[in-house]
């Protein structure tokens, strides 16, 4: 079922094109040798070619052009092997030059294609339109001062790709999964950190609203949304609004809007005075680009697998489902992890381990598996060892887990400091069963009764008797001989 | 004879001999500055400490053994250059007081060789003129007089006027310009000095204030033919900070000044025959024909179809240029700011204030043009036409080694004497304009001097990368024309 | 034939320059002459022709990604005409 929306009249399909801007990761700016870090000084990165001083002159950084290729390539995208930068000119505090130097009548990267997977287990493919090298422009901070505004230089000349999507998005969930799968492909690239709290990954969401069999009606742009969650919530809100617009008989009018994310809607930017006229031409300090086919051809044999194939592969050699493959997928550092651990081993059970116990740890202490620094593939090796060896079990795991949480040790060392090896002496586990048998007598006769469920009853207990360490196969076995 | 009469060659084997010191040519220049420069207006910053200092360190570089191409040559440099811990204007107010913290590359070099810098040069307003009228630091006078009516400021051309009038009035031994229209060759013809245009990409605009980036070309000026290949050798070279700049070896040019003629076609473009040019120019156009022809040359009569078509070309890429090249003029990093109420108003007042007339005309000009609906009409058009031009002159040379043309239609004219109307000023600019648009080298070579006693320059233009058969063709011009004439106001000279 | 009133004041605000009235009036005279002085380019048939982007035909050269500029906030704030500590300042502008 399409999403729609219900106005008063009928429902109301939404259209959706994305523009992401994601700053490509290279340790000095696009245009200048200034350098990229984020949360420096205020105009301590900053060039005087970014500050446009008088005779500054841009020279292009040739690891923002290979990132940009092997983004194009990374979307199945088409290499334009001579490409050219215009100047897009319009005055702001924040652009020194008074234009961006960007890529209007011939981008380097043409059209391509990423694959959504929906909820409901279906895929859709959307359509990449182009990809561009541009310049950020910096910062300016407008509420340090009463009658100030703060203009810091740093982020100026940063390099952004744009990536401009065809209008394909047919829902705030399919613009949701897009975002996410174009961030995680520009990761599994090394191009972009997408980190969208600090500014690396950006959405200007186009959306538009139609009668189910219209052609395109106006669209508005919803300017730099900078999570997920708000380009779902912006492509509601937007929408929702325009239909109200349509049924009240009015014309949405083309204009750039800014989300309000605490009040849920849609404003219009101030600064919509004069429709903005860029006045494009080709910028008179570069030349055009031209790139050498035999580097862009070993630049593509240089990536590395993507996510679509390294899902696909998961599933086909080591017989994960759909679901959990996608998981593991969702990040290049997680699926290396799966593949170094999983070596010997039985596929099935490290999913569940990683996917499980181990993902909460590592969320508990903000880390990720490629970031993790105590629950490292060697730890993780220990802990799966030890359960396989029959040192510890399933339930005795997730305590070590959360015990190496808190002092900081290995598995080994909490496991033999606090005695946690499993139980395996028979006596032992009889005479836990036997305890528990007597306590619950009631209970021991409802189940001889056929009350059958309640076996798994007197195995909780006994294992909380245990303190988790008892074998459970050996539990298992004596719960079954004594209950018979 | 006088330290400032001494050409470079000239000054440098003087100094080579320890005839003179650099430093007594340095003061030497700096006094006639401090005689001459009050009238002429050539130099906007005098900076005669550095200019002494430098001269010292010179000579006792040169008592060390070291040497280098330019040790101790006192020059001038128009103020479009950034020169670092010296103010810049580019003839604006708009620049305020600004002092750059970095070197133009093309200074840099000079530096490296080993030259004096004596203060920057006047020039139209962001290198827009062909007067030196429009400088927010008033004009610079054109040392030579009319015979009839010697009271008359003359102007010394543009935009490099300040450069020009300052290596004439002997008050610098060489000077740098730019050339984006004519601004080099034009003051040259009108100061009856020498001045070469290189082939664009040749020198590097790095650190020089942008005019119209794609017409922008340093260059040198010089009392001769070889002093202007001596200053470009140093000059030219590749500069990875500008990615126009072009990776070429830079060959030994003051050599090409001594090749001879003989055997070369050269080719003399009918078009630039224009109706209402003086008959002196014409005539000094068909001796120059003969002197050439008389050192072995061959001459032809050849066509540049799309001449005419250079000036409209022009004003419409180099505004559209500038346009975009100086919206960063807006007081907030640098330069002039006249603060109003919001942003909005910083911006209109810094700018409606910081910039003369020509300038706003030529930004409004630049900006309309590539406005929404007129870039097709106007300049991706202009853009065709050139592409126009640059083939009139590589078909041309498929057939001559170099082209020989007048600089300009007339001698230097006096101050207010050019109607305000803007288009008759541009047609200051109709023979050079076409290089610049095709990126060719070019050079004017002083010819002989009009019934005013004023000088007249002929051109020499070359293929792309041809600056040798420039300066071959041009020390040619120069031999047979045996210019000799001085300017009324000269160091040395009373000043009357 | 002068361009109209309208169109410089739009033409001036965009390029941000604030232009009195009697150089309004003036420039729409001169900018006039000029725009149809520069219409003889019509004569010319440039269907067939390639614009000329640039007088230099050769390829972007790349530069190495190394951090060689930048690091000192004085060096780009040293002629600011109007600063706070590290940052240029400029009149409050509301988004």
């Amino acid at each position: 079922m399409t999403y729609h929306i219900d106005g008063r009249e009928g429902s109301w399909e939404v259209v959706v094109g994305l523009e992401v801007h994601a700053q490509v990761i290279s340790r000095s700016k696009l245009f200048s040798g200034a350098a990229t870090e984020f949360g420096a000084a205020p105009n301590s990165q900053v060039s005087l070619v970014d500050a446009a001083f008088p005779g500054m002159l841009p020279v292009i950084n040739r690891e923002c052009v290979a990132q940009a290729v092997r983004t194009g390539l990374g979307l199945a995208a088409e290499i334009h092997l001579w490409s050219r930068f215009d100047r897009k000119n319009y005055f702001y505090a924040d652009l020194p030059a008074g234009y961006q130097i960007s890529q209007y009548a011939h981008p380097i990267v043409g059209k391509g294609s990423l694959a959504i997977e929906l909820a409901d287990g279906s895929s859709k493919e959307i359509g990449i339109t182009r990809l561009h090298l541009e310049q950020d422009a910096g910062k300016s901070l407008h509420d340090q001062h009463p009658s100030k505004s703060y203009i810091d230089l740093n982020r100026a000349g940063v390099p952004l790709m744009e990536i401009v999507s065809e209008p394909d998005l047919r829902s705030p969930e399919e613009a949701g999964a897009y975002l996410r799968k174009l961030r995680t492909i520009l990761r599994y690239l090394g191009t972009c950190d997408g980190n969208m709290e600090e500014g690396s990954l950006r959405a200007d969401v186009n959306v538009s609203v139609r009668r189910p069999g219209e052609g395109f009606r106006t669209r508005c742009e919803v300017k730099n949304v900078n999570s997920v969650r708000f380009v779902m919530q912006a492509v509601e809100a937007e929408a929702r609004r325009q239909v109200q617009v349509w049924e009240e008989g009015g014309t949405v009018e083309q204009e750039t809007r800014l989300f309000d994310p605490a009040r849920g809607v849609t404003r219009s930017m101030r600064s919509k005075e004069e429709a903005h006229d860029y006045r494009y031409f080709p910028d008179p300090d570069l030349v055009p680009l031209v790139l050498d086919e035999a580097w862009v051809t070993a630049l593509k044999e240089d990536l590395p697998e993507l996510p679509d194939a390294k899902k696909a592969r998961f599933m086909e050699e080591y017989g994960l489902a759909a679901y959990e493959s996608a998981l593991l997928v969702a990040e290049a550092g997680t699926a290396d992890y799966f593949e170094a651990l999983a070596r010997g081993r039985r596929a099935k059970t490290v999913a569940n381990f990683m996917l499980g116990d181990l993902a909460a740890a590592l969320n508990r202490m903000g880390q990720s598996f490629a970031g993790a620094s105590l629950f490292t593939v060697e730890a993780s090796e220990a802990i799966l060892d030890m359960i396989e060896d029959g040192t510890i079990n399933g339930r005795i795991a997730k305590d070590v887990i959360e015990e190496m949480e808190r002092s900081g040790e290995g598995p080994r060392e909490v496991v033999a400091r606090l005695g946690l090896r499993q139980v395996t002496d028979t006596g032992a586990i009889e005479r836990a069963v036997d305890a528990v048998l007597v306590r619950e007598a009631g209970k021991v006769a409802e189940y001889k009764a056929g009350k059958e469920k309640l076996f798994g009853f007197f195995v909780g207990q006994v294992m909380k008797a245990m303190a988790g360490k008892g074998n459970p196969a050996l539990v298992n076995d004596v719960l079954k001989q004594k209950l018979s | 004879m006088n330290l400032t009469d001494l050409g470079i060659a000239a000054a440098r084997a003087g100094l080579e001999r320890r005839d003179f010191s650099a430093r007594e040519l340095a003061l030497a220049h700096i006094e006639a500055i401090e005689a001459l420069n009050p009238r002429l207006n050539a130099f906007i910053t005098v900076t005669p400490e550095q200019a002494l200092a430098a001269a010292e360190e010179a000579d006792a570089a040169r008592s060390r053994g070291q040497s280098a191409p330019l040790f101790g040559i006192p020059l001038a440099i128009k103020d479009i250059f950034c020169t670092q811990g010296v103010r810049t204007t580019a003839g604006s107010r708009i620049l305020g007081p600004f002092v750059p913290p970095y070197e133009s590359t093309v200074t840099q070099n000079l530096l490296r060789d080993g030259a004096i810098f004596l203060g920057k040069t006047n020039l139209d307003e962001f290198a827009m003129g062909s007067s030196t009228t429009s400088s927010a630091y008033g004009s610079t006078e054109n040392p030579w007089k009319r015979r009839q009516n010697p009271e008359a400021r003359l102007v010394p051309g543009g935009s490099s006027g300040g450069s020009a009038a300052a290596v004439a009035a002997r008050l610098a031994m060489g000077a740098t310009g730019t050339d984006t229209g004519g601004s080099i060759r034009q003051p040259a013809s009108f100061c009856g000095i020498t001045g070469i245009k290189p082939t664009y990409g040749r020198c590097s605009r790095w650190g020089v204030v942008a005019f119209a980036s794609s017409l922008d070309h340093p260059g040198p000026f010089g009392r001769s033919v070889e002093d202007c290949a001596i200053l470009l050798r140093s000059m030219a070279g590749h500069d990875p900070c500008d990615s126009t700049s072009v990776d070429r070896p830079v060959p030994d040019y003051e050599a090409a000044c001594r090749r001879s003629i003989k055997g070369l076609r050269i080719g003399v473009p009918r078009e630039y025959r224009v109706s209402g040019m003086a008959s002196e120019i014409e005539e000094m156009w068909r001796a120059g024909e003969a002197w050439l022809r008389g050192q072995g040359a061959e001459v032809v009569e050849i066509s540049l179809p799309h001449t005419k078509y250079g000036l409209p070309t022009y004003y419409i890429i180099a505004p559209a240029e500038a346009s975009s090249n100086l919206a960063r003029y807006d007081g907030i990093r640098y330069g002039l700011r006249v603060d109003g109420g919001d942003l909005a108003d910083l911006y209109e007042r810094t700018r409606g204030e910081g910039f003369g007339a020509e300038v706003k005309r030529r930004i409004l000009m630049g900006t309309y043009v590539l406005s929404a609906g007129y870039y097709d009409a106007y300049y991706l058009k202009a853009q065709k036409v050139r592409a126009l031009i640059f083939k009139d002159f590589s078909d041309a040379f498929q057939n001559v080694d170099a082209i020989l043309a007048p600089t300009a239609p007339s001698a230097a004219f006096a101050e207010g004497e050019k109607t305000e109307d803007p288009v008759m000023m541009y047609l200051n600019d109709i023979f050079t304009v076409p290089a610049d648009l095709a990126g060719v080298p070019a050079m004017s070579v002083p010819a002989g001097l009009d019934a005013d006693g004023l000088p007249l320059g002929l051109q020499v233009i070359g293929p792309p990368f041809g600056e040798e058969v420039v300066f071959t063709v041009g020390a040619a011009l120069e031999r047979a024309a045996g210019f000799t004439a001085l300017p009324a106001l000269r160091a040395g000279e009373e000043v009357r | 034939m002068p361009l109209d009133p309208a169109t410089v004041r739009r033409i001036a605000r965009l390029a941000r320059l604030r232009l009195e009235e009697k150089e309004l009036e003036r420039l729409e005279g001169e900018l006039g002459t000029i725009l149809a002085w520069v219409e003889q380019l019509n004569e010319v048939d440039v269907s067939e022709v390639a614009p000329m982007t640039g007088a230099v035909a050769m390829a972007l050269k790349m530069r190495e990604d190394v951090v060689s500029d930048g690091g000192d906030a004085e060096i780009v704030l040293g002629n600011a005409p109007e600063r706070t500590a590290d940052f240029y300042a400029v009149p409050k502008v509301v988004e």
